[in-house]
């Protein structure tokens, strides 16, 4: 459905994205993540149409961005970065009008425009003017003038950033309400909403694609074991060299460790579940075993291994 | 191409804020005055005219108040002066705003937003020229109006805010800043409107040139109440290459950079 290949965009002296390829299948939630200043509202915004790249291709519902613009433009909702509405509208014409300009016909739009209303739950603030809603609610208003429209392809550029707690969870259900139907790329900073929304995630770190695919096959890819936690009171060398002996056990790591007691973490082959070994191994050498879990990876390790490189990823 | 909508909701952006309020009231209450002082003095003309019957036959409406209505000097700074006013904000303030960025992500083309930008300010300087109708209907009471002369008068104001309106939708489509835009309209306008002077000095072909592109030169025959064919071309020319230049200056964005 998205098809990005080599693409290269400078402003002037600046690259801001170098060789971008990525691809997302349709009906897919891809997460687009990356630091500040990575590219991510770059492609985005190329993505949208809204300014050309200056090398590469981007297809977009199987067309081109640039040479078929308008029609990749009748396929995509798009929301940028900064949310820019019309402060001096109010929302429910406002909504009308980009029913309107985006093709939506005379008899279908109240209706239109009533049903995004209730999905983005803006319909008690329908008569207020833009400029006077809150940050939570202009964001609504934005992913609103969205998914307007029904289109393939939702392009959303942070589409959770300023929302309270309640209203994030509300927006990721709707965004994820879009799946099957929709095919949407969004970029966010908040990587717990990645792994609970989307079904992938494409990786960009100053201007270049450092990773992409499932999330689970990263993980995979970028922490090839398993981990476990265990705090243990007991001599801690020999802690150390009888966990480090157990079979599969590809490290331990000390997290705090004194003389008499410490927390450690345990590296094994993924897939291998040491803890019955550790537990074996306690109760016979009779150290008191304080705690014993296993520790998932999360995105959030993988997006910083990847991102910052792994000598400044600690245990 | 989709001009309706975006032309819908500039007009409610205009009459949602007070912009057009004020500049209709600045213009109808300045214009008011004006008519006050031309309507009261051919009164007084046509008083005197009642007793001389050879006078009162050269005097009409049009050419004693309507005309100089507009092209006091005053009137014509006020021109000057509000023109860049209504067409500051349609892109610049978009541009500021990033609405821009989402208005042209939307499957309308960039002349159909130019356009219905551009006829939503030429349709508020349309209002602001129909309410000064409300002079001519006064004076339909207290005088003889020619229908014709007057059309000829409103056709040419028409043409000439139309070619002012467009200049200033160029400017506002190159800036982000709304009072640099007012700023780059006003200069140009003026820029118009003095070339005329060179054009004695300069002399020779080049100043035919010149006082070819002066706007007062072009209002001259307006002000006689002759609507002059290429006085018609030289506003409908220079209305067409600033809408050109507006259009190829929101697509530059487009270009491969
Ligand atoms: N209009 C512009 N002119 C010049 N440089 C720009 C422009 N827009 C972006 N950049 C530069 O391009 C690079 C990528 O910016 P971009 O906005 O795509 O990052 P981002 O990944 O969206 O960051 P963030 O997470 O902060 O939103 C940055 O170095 C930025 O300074
Ligand atoms: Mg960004």
């Amino acid at each position: 459905m998205i098809e990005v290949q080599r693409l290269t965009k400078c402003y002037g002296p600046i690259t801001a994205i170098r060789d971008v390829s990525f691809s997302v299948a349709p009906g897919e939630i891809v997460g687009f993540l990356g630091p500040n200043g990575a590219g991510k509202s770059t492609t985005m915004r190329i993505l949208a149409c809204f300014m050309p790249a200056s090398s590469g291709t981007a297809r977009v519902a199987g067309h081109d961005v640039f040479a078929e613009s308008l029609e990749v433009r009748r396929r995509i909702g798009y929301l940028p970065e900064n949310v820019p509405l019309y402060g001096d509208l109010r929302v429910a014409p406002y909504l009308d009008f980009v029913a309107e300009v985006k093709g939506v016909g005379r008899a279908e739009r109240r209706r239109r425009v009533a049903e995004v209303m209730e999905r983005c739950l803006i319909t008690d603030v329908q008569h207020r003017l833009i400029g006077r809603l809150s940050k939570g609610y202009r964001q609504r208003v934005g992913l609103a003038q969205a998914i307007l429209g029904d289109p393939e392809v939702l392009i959303l550029d942070e589409p959770t950033i300023g929302l309270d707690p309640k209203q994030i969870t509300e927006i990721r259900s709707l965004i994820k309400s879009l799946a099957g139907r929709h095919t949407v790329i969004l970029s966010t900073h908040i990587l717990p909403e990645v792994s609970m929304v989307c079904d992938g995630v494409v990786i960009i770190n100053k201007g270049s694609i450092v990773a992409q695919g499932p999330i689970d096959t990263l993980v995979d890819q970028f922490f090839p074991t398993a981990r476990v936690e265990v705090e243990i009171a007991g001599p801690s060398a020999a802690v150390h060299a009888g966990m480090r002996a157990i079979p599969g056990v590809v490290a331990v790591q000390g997290v705090t460790v004194t003389d008499s007691a410490g927390r450690y973490v345990v590296e094994a082959a993924r897939g291998r579940d040491v803890r019955a070994e550790i537990f074996a191994l306690a109760s016979q050498q009779r150290w008191r075993l304080l705690e014993l879990r296993q520790v998932g990876t999360t995105l959030e390790e993988v997006f910083m291994r990847v991102v910052a490189g792994e000598e400044e990823v600690g245990p | 191409m989709r001009v309706w909508p975006i032309f819908k909701k500039e007009m409610r952006l205009y009459f949602t804020s007070p912009v057009a309020y004020a500049i209709l009231l600045v213009f109808t209450v300045v214009m008011g005055l004006f008519f006050y002082l031309q309507f009261s003095t051919f009164a007084m003309a046509s008083m005197q005219g009642m007793m001389n019957p050879m006078m009162a036959r050269e005097l009409n409406v049009s050419d004693a108040v309507m005309r100089p209505l507009f092209f006091n000097t005053l009137s014509v700074i006020l021109f000057l002066f509000l023109m860049p006013v209504i067409t500051m904000r349609l892109f610049a303030e978009e541009r500021r705003s990033g609405t821009l960025e989402l208005l042209l992500t939307y499957p309308v083309r960039d002349g159909a937003v130019l356009a219905g930008k551009y006829l939503a300010a030429l349709a508020l300087y349309v209002v602001m020229l129909g309410l000064t109708l409300v002079y001519v209907a006064m004076m339909v009471y207290f005088a003889r109006v020619e229908w014709g002369a007057l059309l000829t008068l409103y056709l040419g104001l028409a043409l000439m805010g139309a070619a002012f309106l467009a200049i200033g939708t160029f400017a506002s489509s190159v800036t982000e800043n709304q009072i640099v835009a007012a700023l780059i309209t006003g200069v140009i306008l003026l820029g118009f409107w003095i070339v005329g002077w060179f054009s004695d000095s300069v002399g020779g072909a080049a100043g035919r040139v010149l006082s070819h592109f002066s706007i007062p030169e072009r209002m001259d025959s307006l002000s006689k109440g002759v609507l002059d064919t290429r006085d018609i071309v030289y506003f409908v020319n220079l209305t067409a290459l600033a809408l050109f230049l507006s259009l190829k200056s929101l697509e530059a964005r487009r270009w491969k950079g």
